[in-house]
């Protein structure tokens, strides 16, 4: 009897340390001092551009963070615009021991991304993708730091009259032209909804849609000359926006303003580089980094230490939501006190940040993962340089409408 | 839409389409002697491209001039490929003559990468946004002298197989390989001339395509793929036939353009390659083979 109980008594002794070996790594996990989060981004491929920008924001985190009193470990991927590769890479990093995700900037990617994310139970928190499906298809394990497609474009549009209102310039036609790619077709789709509810002072004479990959938009433009709208409403990349402009200036076709109601592309550096002065003028109404923030003053500090060759006034945008992604992350780690997933995840959705970077009320997230608090600003290119023009409280210029003729600019 | 804005499309869509006609034209002659089918092909094109903006940017040399140089470089490099790698596999399986060119598209993809980064790259030409009014039609100046120049450097290679002792030894090989070799001509040398009259076409076809298209490495791919389309419809070896090919892939998209949705471009030049494979699968110059 003795050496049964014996017999048991090792039994289970042997069973608890193979399960306390087993469970050891998970364990230290659990505990980590820092956060290990993977970074996903498009840093190759078609939205290169803006991935570089978003990556620049995130190498000046670090510093800014740990001034912050957060302890966060970066592992920097490049997801090549490739969705296929991004869903390999959210793999991979988790995998490899990545306790949360931040990125993709691109909706397309994101949603690759936030399967595996769903699958592994990691926290993906989004630095910059608007599709609306993305926080309506039920996923528990994301949050986004983003305005919608359906946000963007309602802003956009308010603003468009505002600016409008403001400057007296008025539009009585326009054209809508969009990529069709995820955002562009998302954004065409929220234009669509909320364009008639709108109450604008304009009506939309064509939605014209592009190949963002196609070499010139020759074709496109003519078409838009066929109508010869007051304004230009444009959702772009970069490079698209480069071809866009330069085919508009060669048919010297001269709208009263060509404005962005929430997309990027006429303020990535690559634009101000490609068309110098010809860039000046365009109009995009986004959410914006608030330079009155101290966040956003600590940023800048470190960005200049960390990318010495770039702007950040023309980073800001992307650098700015990026930061706020990973400081999302890691003051929920902060609070959580675990890597845990599902943990984590509780304290990711029950964020509030009041000191942030970008312009709007303190990060928050409701029911289906969504900030819904991230303000809008209507920022003109003004030299080859970003200027938040409206609203007056924020305004850093004053906005210049119509947009001056493509000739004689220096 | 007006007519003037409906014929600006068409002349846009022409002119594109025989710069493009004139980097498929080096696929179609390289095939049509050589036999092999270059998977390279957009990629050298895009080198071509790089070769153009160095120029430009470091020697201020035009790109329209700087073809010349660049045709005469990218000439040695081909006869230097067919000569070094190629001709050990022109007899070997196609699978084979696929790989090896395959691979050497990612290398050349992975290398321009490191050294020029994904940023796209652009010439900016003091005449770059010029235009003429021809009446109400308004012409992109730029484009009328790439598609020009293309036109220029296709008669040349045209002129060259007919009335050069060199081409028409190179239209005997394509012709007749068995009897190219009987009567003594050297099918070796004549081979590495060919690839590398290919890919000076390419060459020069890249410097004018960056004067109205910025470049990046990760065009190359969809380049080689145009090329294709183009060779396939005008009909593979046929030089008549890529230039052809080029046109009507140049006017297709620019009708699709206008008169369906600019984003369906792309869909219309492939769904016209899926016809001419049904109805005509020589391509509409291609010979029908025996």
């Amino acid at each position: 009897m003795s050496q049964i109980s014996r017999f048991a008594f090792d039994r289970r002794s042997l069973l608890g340390a193979a399960a306390s070996l087993l469970a050891a790594p998970a364990l230290v996990r659990a505990q980590a001092k820092a956060l290990k989060i993977a970074v996903l981004l498009p840093r190759s491929g078609l939205y290169a551009q803006a991935g570089q920008s978003c990556h620049r924001g995130a190498l000046a985190a670090p510093k800014v963070l740990a001034d912050l009193g957060y302890a966060v470990e970066l592992v920097h991927v490049d997801v090549e615009s490739n969705a296929d590769t991004a869903r390999t890479a959210a793999e991979k990093a988790i995998n490899e021991g990545a306790n949360c995700i931040v990125g993709a900037f691109d909706s397309g990617l994101t949603l690759a991304i936030a399967q595996v994310c769903e699958q592994r139970q990691v926290p993906l928190v989004i630095n910059i993708a608007a599709a609306p499906q993305i926080t309506e298809q039920g996923y528990k394990y994301l949050v986004r730091n983003f305005q919608t497609g359906g946000q963007l474009v309602t802003n956009g549009l308010r603003l468009i009259k505002e600016i409008s209102a403001a400057t007296k310039v008025d539009f009585k036609s326009a054209v809508f032209v969009h990529a069709n790619d995820t955002f562009g077709t998302a954004q065409r789709g929220a234009m669509d909804a909320i364009f008639p509810k709108a109450d604008m002072p304009f009506q939309i004479a064509e939605s014209i849609s592009y190949d963002p990959r196609a070499q010139d938009l020759s074709a496109e433009v003519t078409k838009m000359r066929g109508i010869n709208p007051d304004l230009v409403m444009v959702v772009t990349r970069a490079g698209d926006a480069i071809k866009l402009v330069r085919d508009m200036v060669r048919q010297r076709f001269e709208p009263k303003a060509i404005i962005s109601p929430g997309s990027p592309g006429l303020y990535d550096e690559e634009f101000y580089q490609a068309l110098g002065p010809l860039a000046d003028g365009m109009i995009f109404n986004l959410p914006w980094a608030n330079p009155k923030s101290p966040v956003t003053q600590a940023l800048e500090a470190s960005f200049k230490v960390a990318n010495p060759n770039n702007r950040f006034a023309v980073d800001s945008f992307n650098a700015g939501f990026t930061l706020e992604a990973l400081m999302i992350a890691a003051d929920a780690f902060k609070r959580a006190g675990t890597t845990n997933g599902p943990t984590l995840m509780e304290a990711v959705r029950a964020t509030k940040i009041d000191q942030h970077v970008m312009i709007g009320g303190p990060i928050a997230f409701d029911a289906k993962g969504q900030n819904t608090a991230i303000g809008t600003a209507v920022v003109q290119n003004q030299k080859q340089t970003p200027v938040v023009v409206y609203p007056a409280d924020v305004a850093a210029g004053a906005p210049a409408l119509p947009l001056a003729s493509w000739q004689g600019r220096k | 839409m007006t007519l003037p804005l409906v014929l600006e499309v068409l002349i846009q869509g022409m002119l594109t389409g025989l710069i493009y006609g004139l980097m498929a034209l080096g696929l179609s002659v390289i095939f049509g002697v050589v036999r092999v089918v270059n998977f390279a092909h957009g990629e050298f094109a895009v080198v071509g491209m790089y070769g153009a903006f160095i120029l430009f940017t470091t020697l201020k040399i035009d790109p329209f001039i700087a073809m010349a140089p660049l045709a005469a470089l990218f000439f040695v490099v081909g006869y230097g490929l067919q000569r070094s790698l190629v001709v050990h596999f022109i007899r070997r399986p196609d699978h084979e003559q696929f790989i090896l060119l395959v691979g050497l598209a990612i290398v050349m993809v992975n290398g321009l990468l490191m050294i020029f980064g994904p940023d796209a790259r652009h010439v900016d030409l003091p005449y770059s946004y010029d235009s003429w009014m021809l009446g109400p039609v308004l012409v992109d100046k730029v484009r009328a002298y790439a598609a020009l120049a293309a036109l220029g450097v296709a008669g040349a290679l045209f002129a060259f197989f007919r009335y050069t002792q060199t081409g028409l030894a190179i239209r005997a090989c394509a012709d007749n390989l068995t009897g190219a070799a009987v009567v003594g001509l050297d099918i070796d040398k004549l081979y590495a001339l060919t690839f590398g009259i290919g890919l000076a076409c390419v060459g020069a076809a890249g410097a004018l395509l960056v004067s109205i298209a910025d470049v990046t490495p990760m065009l190359a791919p969809a380049f080689t793929l145009l090329a294709f389309t183009i060779v396939i419809i005008g009909g593979l070896g046929s030089m008549g036939g890529a230039l052809l090919g080029g046109l009507v892939i140049g006017v297709a998209e620019a009708l699709a353009s206008i008169i369906i949705a600019p984003s369906m471009k792309t869909m219309v030049s492939f769904g016209l390659l899926v016809v001419i494979l049904a109805l005509r699968p020589q391509g509409l110059m291609g010979k029908r083979a025996a």
